[in-house]
């Protein structure tokens, strides 16, 4: 098998992602290789999925710049990708004089980096904004462009519209080495190699690794674990807004923030890790968020928690995003470090990209043949009577309601496995359609999903797993 | 009629609304096949009471499903129901017949429950493959034929894992232990017996799992004791080596189409307040089975679910619907919950109390009182949470009872 292309991206996170599609609007090969059985996998499978506003970060950094245009872009990017965001606004709270300090230097710094929409409104105006804030909250900070985002959907949405483009999805596909001979990388793969003109490096929390695969040790990182709570839809949202707390006290400051979904999330901790793929939650973590959220609203509990997960950020040692050629090789440019706010700048991240393969490639063409619109998947639940009428007389399988606490039909299923990159296993169906997600949380249909992934792929039943690798769910016959 | 759910329950209260002279009735139910969780329940232990012989799971239900087949009530399989409005007009989708609306006069819920989940046990660790509910172990085992894994923990000691455990160790496994929060089970004595003492494995109350491992595959749990405000104790954690942890730590009524409706659920039962014929507190929606409570026992879902037939027959033929006067029995020392949660007293029939204790109790005694007279003082030599108890107030007493009646069911110890 011979595999070769211009560029080949390392790393189907929300970065690799969109730089993937971002430059299959050239005229030229990508490919996009994931070592997982699915995209978003990484980071971009467990953060807080919040699009911020864009003054926390140190202004001058490319953390500062590349949020503020990214979020700027996100609203954008969504319409064209058929994902939902939100655009409900941020509020950071202070509970007395030290935190209203606080917030009036984030509010010179959101100034100093171009945010629009940051103001400070006092102890009324919050709470007729958000009723059940707690009633010690002197005054908050309320950031209008901050919003939403389902951080796998939009990584999902952007690999399906540029698969549909022509971008090569690789899964289950390592980098385990790198050699570069000829003015060409050869990528070795335990799907064998792959040779490309050009590498980025998106790899996330692995960032480093890859770059010392070209002896380059520039990019140095520190994992950290991040614990949430995702509490039952039937709780309702107890805020509209995204709600932190004051950065530095407490340690990193919990949120509570509505989902997309209409679920509330509490979380995260910070916690420095050793391992890199270490993502298990810990008693002490999840007691930490439990007591911390009702701080700011003091009606949530995790007792209508539906489930707990970590995820783990890439902290780069440097305290900015590495996004740049390697001092080793201009021809492999770096996109790594990149922490919060990485999903909300990964708009901008992505166009960054290019125009640093732009600046060592030369002039490459754009395409004019390439669709940003990703056609919108079939949402059972959100169709009205006539609409559902409509669908199962085209397709039957629109009738069948596999998942009952989502409401989702095996017709939404198949879609999801036929999609380009589509799903492969439980987790990758649960991702793009919702099933096992509710409050059963997959107790009821996880087993029809394996039968119809099984089924769909042509496969025995025993060969579906969770999520890739080892993670079988059935092993032989009974007796 | 409309019944929702074809198991025990929704074929028992079709049946005996067909025998009270109701002509139109359907059931529609979700799974390709009639029968509910009995199509899974492949061990015997079915039908003691109610037929006085053991059954399979399947068997029981077979003998219902078989003289539903002789009548002309319709049955929709692979068909769900998605909601009901204050009309009554119930919304349900099929492959086969699309969107439906049925317009009914009466609806009978019978959508069993289902288990619940780990995630909402937010226990620490990792999120490998391996982690499952003892009934979706069961499908997999019992109906496709799979062994969802080899070296077994099973958190909490509800039947049906007590019956995984068995069926697990007999088709190789081995099933290292029942981990139980509480200090008793919440299973039935005989499924302790016949399925963990029989082969040896052991059931370890007052401990729970507070942590997972492995990254891909489960790789272990660690166990620890708790004390009596389930706090682990600390010093007893204990890391056990597994690839599987089956969860069985209790069910949950499926009420959801019930609170789309907002009938009023009791909140330690989960299912509706009903009276003494399972009518909820929405005229013409009636209740059965483990969508009302938690049944240990198919026979009683059957009878229950008879109650909730006759009732819908005599609502839609207007049998019986005379003025009501409604006396709610009171849950005294001992008692968790007492099902129906209230009793027509102008209906002059026998009504049978259902309830569950909240503790182990030995030689203790089960008293019905009404108005302060104690009305049956019974003596059990064992009362368990996980064994369903009833009492029974006559129809005679019924009828001297006045509109401020008390009736309370307690536990002497
Ligand atoms: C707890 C937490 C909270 C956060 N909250 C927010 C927030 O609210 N807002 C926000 O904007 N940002 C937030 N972030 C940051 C955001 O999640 C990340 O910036 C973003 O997801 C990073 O995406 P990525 O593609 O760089 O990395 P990843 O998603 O980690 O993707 C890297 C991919 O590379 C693959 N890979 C690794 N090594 C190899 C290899 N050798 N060969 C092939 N593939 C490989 C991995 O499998 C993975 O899929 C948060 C992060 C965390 C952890
Ligand atoms: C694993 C297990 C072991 C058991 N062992 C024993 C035993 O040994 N002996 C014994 O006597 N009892 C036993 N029981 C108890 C007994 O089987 C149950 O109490 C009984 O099956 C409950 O009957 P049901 O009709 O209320 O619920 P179910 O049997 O659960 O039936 C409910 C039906 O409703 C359908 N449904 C739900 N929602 C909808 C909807 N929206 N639209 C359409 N259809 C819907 C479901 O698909 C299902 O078929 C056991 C139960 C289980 C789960």
């Amino acid at each position: 098998m011979d595999m070769s292309y211009d560029v080949a991206v390392i790393g189907a996170g929300v970065v690799g992602a969109l730089v993937a599609r971002e430059l299959t609007k050239l005229n030229i090969r990508v490919a996009l290789l994931e070592k997982r059985n699915d995209v978003a996998m990484g980071a971009t499978k467990a953060n807080s999925a919040i699009v911020h506003g864009g003054f926390d970060a140190k202004p001058g950094t490319l953390k500062a710049k590349l949020n503020v245009e990214g979020t700027a872009l996100m609203p954008l990017v969504c319409n064209e990708l058929n994902v939902p965001f939100g655009n409900n606004g941020s509020l950071v709270l202070g509970f007395d004089e030290e935190d209203m300090e606080t917030l009036r230097s984030l509010l010179a710094r959101a100034a100093e980096n171009n945010v629009p929409g940051v103001r400070i409104i006092d102890r009324e105006e919050l709470l007729e904004m958000e009723p059940n804030i707690a009633k010690e909250a002197v005054g908050a900070l309320v950031s209008a462009t901050a919003g939403i985002v389902c951080p796998y959907e939009l990584t999902i949405a952007a690999v399906e519209n540029a698969v549909e483009n022509g971008l090569s999805f690789i899964r289950n596909c390592e980098v385990q080495g790198i050699d570069f001979a000829d003015s060409e990388f050869v990528l070795h793969t335990t799907l064998g190699d792959i040779r490309s003109q050009f590498v980025v490096n998106a790899a996330g929390a692995y960032a480093g690794d890859i770059a010392r695969m070209i002896g380059d040790e520039s990019v140095r990182i520190q994992p950290r674990l991040g614990e949430y709570y995702l509490l039952d839809r039937a709780v309702g949202l107890t805020v509209t807004h995204t709600v932190f707390q004051c950065p530095g006290k407490m340690g990193k400051g919990i949120l509570v923030s509505p989902t997309v979904d209409g679920n509330l999330l509490i979380g995260p901790t910070a916690l420095d890790m050793e391992e890199f793929d270490n993502v298990a939650t810990t008693a002490e973590g999840l007691e930490k968020v439990k007591i911390l959220a009702t701080k700011s609203v003091p009606s949530v509990s995790a007792k209508n928690a539906i489930t707990s997960f970590a995820g783990l950020r890439a902290h780069p040692l440097n305290d900015d995003f590495i996004i740049d050629y390697s001092p080793v090789n201009r021809r492999f440019i770096h996109a790594a470090g990149i922490e919060s706010p990485g999903l909300s700048a990964s708009p901008a991240i992505a166009k960054y990209v290019r125009s640093l393969l732009l600046g060592i490639a030369g002039d490459l063409q754009s395409r004019n043949d390439f669709d940003p619109v990703r056609r919108k998947p079939v949402r059972f639940r959100a169709l009205n009577d006539k609409q559902r009428e409509e669908l199962i007389a085209q397709n039957r399988a629109y009738g069948r309601i596999v998942c009952r606490c989502e409401m989702i039909t095996e017709g939404e299923i198949v879609d999801a496995i036929h999609a380009p990159a589509g799903a492969r296993d439980v987790d990758g169906v649960k991702r793009r359609t919702r099933a096992g997600m509710g409050r059963c949380q997959g107790g009821f249909c996880g087993s029809k999903v394996v039968e119809i992934l099984a089924r769909e792929l042509n496969v025995p039943l025993n060969e579906i797993t969770k999520f890739g690798g080892g993670s079988d769910i059935l092993y032989d016959k009974t007796k | 009629m409309v019944v929702i759910g074809g198991g025990p329950a929704g074929l028992a209260a079709a049946l005996r609304a067909r025998d009270c002279g109701v002509k139109r009735i359907v059931v529609l139910e979700r799974a390709d096949t009639l029968g509910g969780i009995l199509e899974q329940c492949i061990h015997t232990g079915f039908g003691l009471h109610y037929f006085g012989e053991e059954l399979s799971g399947p068997e029981y239900a077979h003998r219902f499903i078989e003289l539903l087949q002789k009548t002309d009530i319709t049955v929709m399989t692979d068909t769900m129901v998605i909601g009901i409005d204050k009309n009554r007009v119930v919304t349900a989708v099929s492959p086969e017949h699309g969107l439906m609306k049925i317009e009914a006069k009466a609806v009978v819920l019978a959508m069993g429950c289902r288990e619940r989940p780990r995630g909402a046990l937010a226990i620490a660790g990792s999120r490998p493959a391996g982690i499952m509910t003892a009934g979706t172990a069961q499908k997999y085992v019992n109906l496709d034929g799979y062994m969802p894994g080899k070296k077994v923990v099973i958190l909490g000691s509800g039947d049906i894992g007590l019956i995984m455990a068995r069926r697990m160790t007999l088709e190789g496994a081995e099933v290292k232990m029942v981990c139980e929060l509480m200090p008793f089970s919440g299973g039935l004595t005989r499924n302790i017996v016949q399925c963990l003492d029989d082969f040896n494995i052991p059931l370890r109350l007052s401990c729970t799992v507070i942590k997972t491992h492995g990254r891909e595959r489960l790789e272990g749990v660690t166990v620890a004791n708790v004390n009596e405000r389930f706090e682990v104790v600390p010093g007893t954690e204990e890391f056990v080596e597994c690839d599987t942890l089956l969860l069985s730590v209790g069910l949950i009524p499926e009420n959801e189409l019930t609170k789309e409706l907002g009938i009023a659920l009791d909140s330690v039962t989960g299912g509706p307040i009903v009276d003494e014929m399972r009518q909820t507190e929405f005229e013409g929606v009636f209740a059965c089975g483990n969508v009302l409570q938690v049944h240990d026992l198919v026979d009683y879902v059957t009878l229950e679910a008879q109650l909730a037939g006759e009732g819908a027959a005599n609502y839609i033929l207007g049998n019986n619907q005379a003025e009501k006067v409604y006396v709610r029995p009171e849950c005294g020392l001992g008692v968790r919950y007492l099902v129906p949660q209230k009793i027509n007293i102008k209906n002059h029939r026998d009504v049978k109390l259902y309830f569950r204790v909240n503790a182990i109790y030995k030689n203790a005694r089960v008293v019905l009182e009404v108005d302060g007279t104690v009305i049956s003082n019974k003596r059990k030599v064992k009362l368990a949470p996980g064994e369903m108890e009833d009492v029974l107030l006559k129809a005679e007493v019924l009828a001297a009872m006045r509109e401020d009646s008390r009736v309370l069911v307690r536990v002497d110890v």
